[in-house]
């Protein structure tokens, strides 16, 4: 699904990703874990496409495809999802006629017909009754006002309803408490299997227990240092990262 | 990502073509003379000649006003052509069939639904065409209802009682240099009347085309509404794409008397001249309602994406006590365009309440300005003011200004200001990106968002047209 091949990325001049390599194949979850500084929002935004970002060498093919020539849409399109660490708020547009929008421009690149109202009102309905949103988060402007929890819930909800074949998860534990947590990797959960992947990046190994990743990914100064199971995840909760900096 | 923004606003002017119609036109020029040719022309009685008479005297000893956040160089009234009619009206039309088929196409292309059998969304229109107006639908079913809806050289006509009795009554001759002008030279309009205890049974609108060259556009309109009537008016506009700048310098007067409601919507699209700055409409425009009478309630809603230049501050006097103003607008400048608009509201009358919600939009080298007056008298007991006035900057190319003024003369009164600036964040452009919208889709979504309370003020047709224009306009401008 994803393969990564020595990427280099900077930031107005300063280079944060270092010749990052990495695979995730589909049906599987990975996770990436990493002191903060080390480039794992950076990775999430250069994957997703954010211009603020210059990558300076090295590959992302997604699906075969070169993901880094693709605009941000483009990739949106073809199935890429970044679920933001810091949801943007969008004042006077609703949750409804936003995701509806998405929606329908995603479903036109696929060839689908775009969703009739009643139809999509009863799929954003389900989605919400599964993360257990009020209804009316649907009429309130997208995330204006909401809390930190329910911003987060509100990228899982859009995830849900876009389902794409690539979702970057960018440290969704972040503002949430336990409650929330588990009802927001409920949504996850839902949309694993074969065709899906994800990247879930965090600080913290906590996220972990509720979204069980296949495979645990160390990055650190813009590398993935090392690589291991989900017993790597509980090893860098007890030690922290300090080994991994120290061998960076 | 300035590309997209640059896409966004560069779209061109749809409305640039120009008809080809045969046009009965006086020579350029401004003098005694031209008032009375017009005057002659329209068969007017000798008060409204001795009216326009007195203001082109008041005109000629008056300034151009200089306060406002505008740059234009001198105009010369000499080189404008103050009558141009299409030579086929000058008979005038006795219906629609013989409207000259060239004009009817101009207003298929301008999307009117003109003919009758067409206009199936239930609206009246009067169409003016550089200075006269063309055609007047349903005007029969208007009628049933007591409605009056026609041009104003010929309510001038047929209800000469009326029309002395408002004309200038609002907007005074001598109120500003453009009221002057207009005054002197107008020379068609729309003129409505709507009787106690009745409900418009339609929406009525006007079209406005400015089609001959270097012609100015005078028009003037009038709407009364007597008690417990209610109405509501749309006002559209267009104007070919011309290298000169053209002058509109236009008034309106709203009458609302007890229990009477006015809702005046306008969606302004003159050609707004190129990203040099080259061609463009002067649009000097006075626009002012009276609540006259207790409880009644004017309400203007604008969106204002033309011009070279806009200067316009549609008014409301609250002088009924429990009357209640309204002011809703969306303005765009992008290119090299500018506006200073905003409006006044004059408390006179007790607990009498108004609001304004402004929105400013300023793209590539637009500069956009509100400026508003809140006046509360001594006598407005408990009046309320509610003011919030937004700008949105799109580049920093553009600017946006703030000019309010608040005078209270009243202790009882409650006047409230928010303002704020904002520009369109790349981020959230990159939100809406990243959920597969188009950067182009993403500006339109974030724009319409902070115009939302405005355009849900506009009849849904007029809404939409006003969400397409905004886009047109912005096209090529996010950055």
């Amino acid at each position: 699904m994803l393969e990564i091949k020595n990427l280099h990325a900077s930031i107005k001049g300063k280079a944060i990703l270092k010749g990052l390599d990495l695979v995730v194949p589909a049906g599987e979850v990975h996770a990436i874990m990493g002191p903060n500084g080390s480039g794992k929002s950076t990775l999430s935004k250069v994957l997703a496409g954010d211009e603020a970002y210059e990558v300076t060498e090295g590959q992302a093919l997604y699906k075969g495809k070169d993901l880094l020539t693709m605009s941000p849409d483009e990739r949106a399109r073809e199935g890429v999802f970044l679920a933001f660490q810091y949801p943007v708020e969008i004042p006077g547009v609703t949750n409804a006629y936003f995701l509806r929008t998405a929606l329908n421009a995603v479903r036109r690149h696929r060839g689908e017909p775009e969703l009739d109202a009643f139809t999509f009102l009863q799929r954003v309905k389900e989605a919400m009754k599964l993360l257990e949103m009020d209804a009316e988060f649907r009429n309130r402007f997208v995330n204006v006002g909401f809390s930190g929890g329910e911003k987060k819930r509100n990228e899982i909800l859009q995830l849900t309803l876009l389902n794409p074949s690539l979702a970057i998860l960018d440290e969704m534990d972040s503002g949430l408490d336990v409650d929330a947590l588990r009802i927001a990797s409920r949504g996850v959960n839902a949309l694993r299997d074969a065709d899906h992947a994800f990247l879930v990046i965090t600080h913290y190994q906590r996220l972990l227990d509720y979204i069980v990743p296949d495979h645990v990914h160390i990055l650190v100064d813009g590398r993935i240092v090392q690589s291991g199971d989900r017993s790597l995840a509980l090893d860098v909760e007890r030690a922290g990262y300090v080994d991994h900096q120290a061998s960076a | 990502m300035p590309d997209a923004v640059e896409q966004v606003v560069g779209r061109a002017y749809e409305h640039g073509w120009v008809s080809d119609i045969q046009s009965d036109s006086l020579p350029p020029g401004l003098s005694e003379d031209t008032v009375r040719f017009i005057s002659a022309k329209k068969d007017e009685p000798d008060w409204l000649l001795q009216w326009r008479l007195e203001a082109l005297r008041k005109w000629q000893a008056m300034e151009p006003p200089d306060w406002a956040h505008l740059k234009w160089g001198p105009i010369d009234y000499q080189s404008i052509i103050y009558y141009s009619a299409p030579k086929s009206t000058s008979e005038g039309p006795k219906s629609l069939e013989e409207v000259d088929p060239e004009l009817l196409r101009t207003y298929e292309k301008l999307g009117i639904p003109l003919h009758e059998r067409a206009a199936l969304a239930g609206v009246a229109v009067d169409a003016v065409f550089d200075s006269v107006s063309v055609a007047t639908t349903f005007r029969e079913t208007l009628a049933k209802a007591g409605v009056i809806f026609c041009p104003l050289s010929e309510a001038v006509r047929e209800h000469p009682g009326l029309v002395r009795k408002y004309l200038g009554s609002v907007v005074p001759v001598t109120d500003n240099y453009f009221a002057a002008l207009n005054s002197a030279v107008f020379s068609d309009g729309s003129f409505c009347f709507i009787p106690k205890g009745v409900r418009c049974p339609m929406e009525l609108s006007t079209y406005f085309r400015i089609n001959a060259k270097n012609t100015g556009q005078f028009e003037r309109t009038l709407i009364i509404a007597e008690d417990k009537a209610y109405v509501s008016y749309l006002e559209g506009c267009t104007a070919p794409q011309r290298d000169e700048n053209q002058l509109h310098a236009a008034v309106v007067e709203l009458v609302a008397l007890e229990d009477a409601e006015i809702k005046y919507s306008t969606v302004q699209n003159w050609y707004p001249g190129d990203e040099n700055g080259r061609g463009g409409i002067f649009n000097f425009v006075t626009k002012r309602g009276i609540c006259k009478g207790d409880r009644s309630r004017i309400s203007w809603t604008q969106v204002e994406t033309g011009s070279a230049i806009t200067w316009k501050y549609p008014s409301v006097i609250l002088k009924g006590d429990d009357s209640v103003g309204e002011f809703y607008s969306v303005a765009v400048t992008a290119k090299r365009q500018q506006a200073d608009t905003g409006t006044k509201m004059i408390h006179i009358g007790k607990n009498t309440r108004s609001t304004i919600i402004s929105k400013g939009i300023a793209a590539e080298r637009g500069q956009q300005s509100y400026r508003g007056l809140v006046r509360v008298l001594k006598g407005a007991d408990n009046a309320r003011n509610y003011t919030q006035c937004d700008s949105l900057l799109m580049g920093d190319t553009c600017g946006a200004h703030t000019f309010p003024y608040i005078e209270v003369r009243n202790r009882t009164a409650k006047v409230e200001h928010e303002a704020t600036t904002s520009k369109v964040a790349d981020e959230q452009i990159f939100y809406c990106q990243q959920r597969g919208m188009s950067e182009e889709d993403a500006v339109n979504l974030i724009v319409n968002g902070f115009c939302k309370e405005v355009f849900r003020q506009l009849p849904m047709e007029f809404a939409v047209e006003a969400q397409k224009l905004l886009a047109v306009t912005l096209e090529g401008a996010v950055g």
